[in-house]
């Protein structure tokens, strides 16, 4: 026994001398401190790491039977569903994770809105993760057309439309996307050339560039308080504890926990009564005529209703790819010198619980065909859904916060 | 100048020249990746003519066939809804086709060469979902003063019978009327417009 650890031990310095495998594995993780009033909301990041390993190994194995064309598409994922030995597993695997990983990233933001995490020294790492949350979006879309379903296709037809608003270079811009005068087999072929490898490749690069910053900056946490301002005569944080083991363990619970939830779906509601996937999408695209109720999947409902709110076809589109971006402001439209909403006063707390309201009736205001009521219900949670980030710069700068301690508020 | 036999202004400009000129041959390989993605020969070739057969076409009735890959709509209108379509001036966004969505010969109050039949792409020009035609007497929740038309589902624009689109709708602009011609008094080619001009 004691030869074979001394082999390993060797090995091990054969690599170090080689690669940075133990400086690498300290900082990132033995010698990552973290701090140690971490809560329940700080298990999202993680847990947005596992959906992506599901959905890039699912991804792949779909793609050993999945056809990109357009007469084969969606016979192909019928093929998957019936006829491939524990296809239907892989695709309700990869299906459910497209909505858990929206789940898991909404969170994830909206923890960064609670406790502050985006402002500085987190400027950059906030606009990191903004910009995978963009690819996550357009990756969705992408992968929406491939089954080449009803939704698949008139979904795409109405989301390229979009471009087509912008003045002058519209139209040519959506013939440039589409790679033809309509949705077709050549659109399919690229959307499926960007969904398995170009925008995959960038998130995982982005993931990367995300936990570095992250890393260079230190986590933040629910009490807002800067713990590298307190160290040890040893120079570690106080405030800290090494993320390997305390938080590998934690966030191994959390997955566990997570996958209990996930596997029940993928077990027993895969569908989710029409919210993972679409009843409409079990029907093969025609170009011909379009579903009586068209509606994206939930997690775009939200900016669907704010697209529908607005009675001009570029304003429409203006105020929605505002509502995604507005976002990416916050590090500097957040005055506050405060960070967590345990220390903000009530502007603040007001102010986020409206835009929560907001944005959760948006979401499914953008579920429901289109009323003259729920048309002016759309408008004004729209308007209170901007206004959060317009008058962010005011109402953060006169609140009264309280104080904020010096240390971490440790049960 | 001259440190150690090292000519440093050579060497910059050595430097500076050779990034310029790969910077330049980068620049130009984006032209392919961009190119690639505009529509092929082939996808072009797909928009030839179709000859469609509407002697079967009664009153009031629509059939609809693919062209370019979009569906095209041809609507036989009846004397009484022809006549609606005066009514509408107001309520439309653009009575006169000011707006260029049709070939200079469509470009009348009833939107087609010969007042029966309109020929229409149907496709909604907000965001491009195919409207619903819906006739006056057919049951439907538009008020009571809809004269029949086609209603858009996915974000509730309206087009009247002349597929001109109301106001206070996300559509900006009437339905597109494509290039076509009569071949005789029941067949028409869609796509081309040759004989006319």
């Amino acid at each position: 026994m004691k030869t074979v650890v001394k082999y390993l031990y060797g090995f091990r310095d054969w690599i170090d001398a080689r690669f940075p495998l133990t400086k690498q594995w300290n900082e990132h993780l033995a010698k990552y401190y973290a701090p140690k009033n971490f809560n329940f909301w700080y298990f999202f990041g993680s847990l947005a790491l596992v959906v992506l390993v599901i959905q890039i190994v699912t991804g792949i194995w779909l793609t050993m039977n999945y056809k990109p064309a357009a007469d084969l598409a969606f016979a192909s994922v019928e093929y998957i569903m019936r006829d491939v030995e524990w296809g239907w597993w892989i695709r309700y695997m990869h299906s459910t994770g497209s909505s858990a990983f929206f789940i898991v990233i909404y969170l994830h933001m909206y923890r960064g809105m609670l406790y502050g995490s985006y402002k500085q020294p987190r400027e950059l790492l906030w606009v990191f993760g903004m910009f995978i949350y963009l690819l996550l979006m357009a990756e969705a879309f992408f992968g929406y057309l491939l089954p080449w379903g009803q939704m698949s296709y008139w979904g795409a037809q109405v989301i390229i439309s979009l471009f087509a608003a912008v003045p002058v270079v519209g139209d040519e811009l959506a013939l440039w996307i589409r790679g033809d005068f309509v949705v077709s087999d050549v659109t399919l072929n690229r959307f499926f050339a960007f969904h398995v490898i170009a925008l995959p490749l960038l998130i995982c690069g982005l993931v990367v560039a995300h936990i570095l910053a992250l890393h260079e900056v230190g986590s933040n946490n629910p009490d807002g308080v800067e713990i590298k301002n307190n160290k040890g005569a040893d120079g570690i944080p106080l405030d800290g504890i090494p993320f390997h083991p305390y938080y590998t363990v934690k966030d191994i619970v959390a997955t566990v926990v997570f996958l209990i939830i996930f596997a029940a779906v993928v077990f027993f509601a895969p569908e989710m009564g029409g919210y993972f996937l679409e009843h409409a999408n079990f029907v093969p695209a025609d170009p011909l005529k379009t579903p009586d109720h068209i509606a994206p999947v939930w997690y775009f409902t939200p900016f669907y209703a704010i697209l529908r709110a607005v009675p001009n076809q570029l304003g429409g589109v203006v105020a929605m790819g505002m509502a995604t971006t507005l976002f990416f402001f916050l590090p500097w439209l957040d005055r506050s010198p405060v960070k967590s909403i345990r220390y903000r006063g009530w502007k603040y707390k007001t102010a986020l619980a409206a835009f929560t309201v907001s944005f959760l009736v948006l979401g499914w205001l953008g579920m429901q065909a289109s009323t003259v009521t729920y048309t002016w219900m759309s408008r004004f949670f729209a308007t209170v859904y901007f206004l959060f980030f317009l008058l962010m710069p005011y109402y953060t700068s006169t609140d009264n916060d309280k104080i904020v301690p010096d240390r971490v508020n440790y049960p | 100048m001259n440190d150690d036999g090292i000519n440093k202004n050579r060497r910059r400009f050595l430097t500076t020249t050779a990034t310029v000129i790969g910077g330049m041959g980068a620049v130009a390989a984006t032209v392919p990746f961009i190119s690639t993605l505009t529509p092929s020969a082939r996808a072009k070739a797909i928009g030839a003519p179709i000859e469609v057969d509407i002697g079967d076409l009664g009153p009031g009735e629509r059939k609809i066939v693919k062209w370019q890959g979009k569906p095209i709509w041809i609507l036989r209108r009846s004397e009484q809804s022809l006549a609606t379509l005066a009514e509408l001036g107001e309520i439309v966004r653009d009575p006169d086709s000011m707006v260029e969505q049709q070939p200079a010969y469509a470009k009348n109050e009833h939107r087609s060469l010969k007042p029966e039949y309109l020929i229409v792409i149907g496709l909604c020009t907000h965001l491009g979902c195919s409207p619903s035609y819906v006739p006056a007497d057919d049951e439907h929740e538009l008020g009571d003063d809809w004269k029949g038309g086609f209603f858009c589902v996915c974000h509730g624009s309206r087009f009247d019978l002349a597929g001109r689109v109301y106001k206070g709708v996300p559509a900006p602009t009437n339905l597109v009327v494509p290039p076509h011609q009569y071949l005789s008094n029941t067949r028409i080619l869609i796509g081309d417009d040759s004989e006319l001009s």
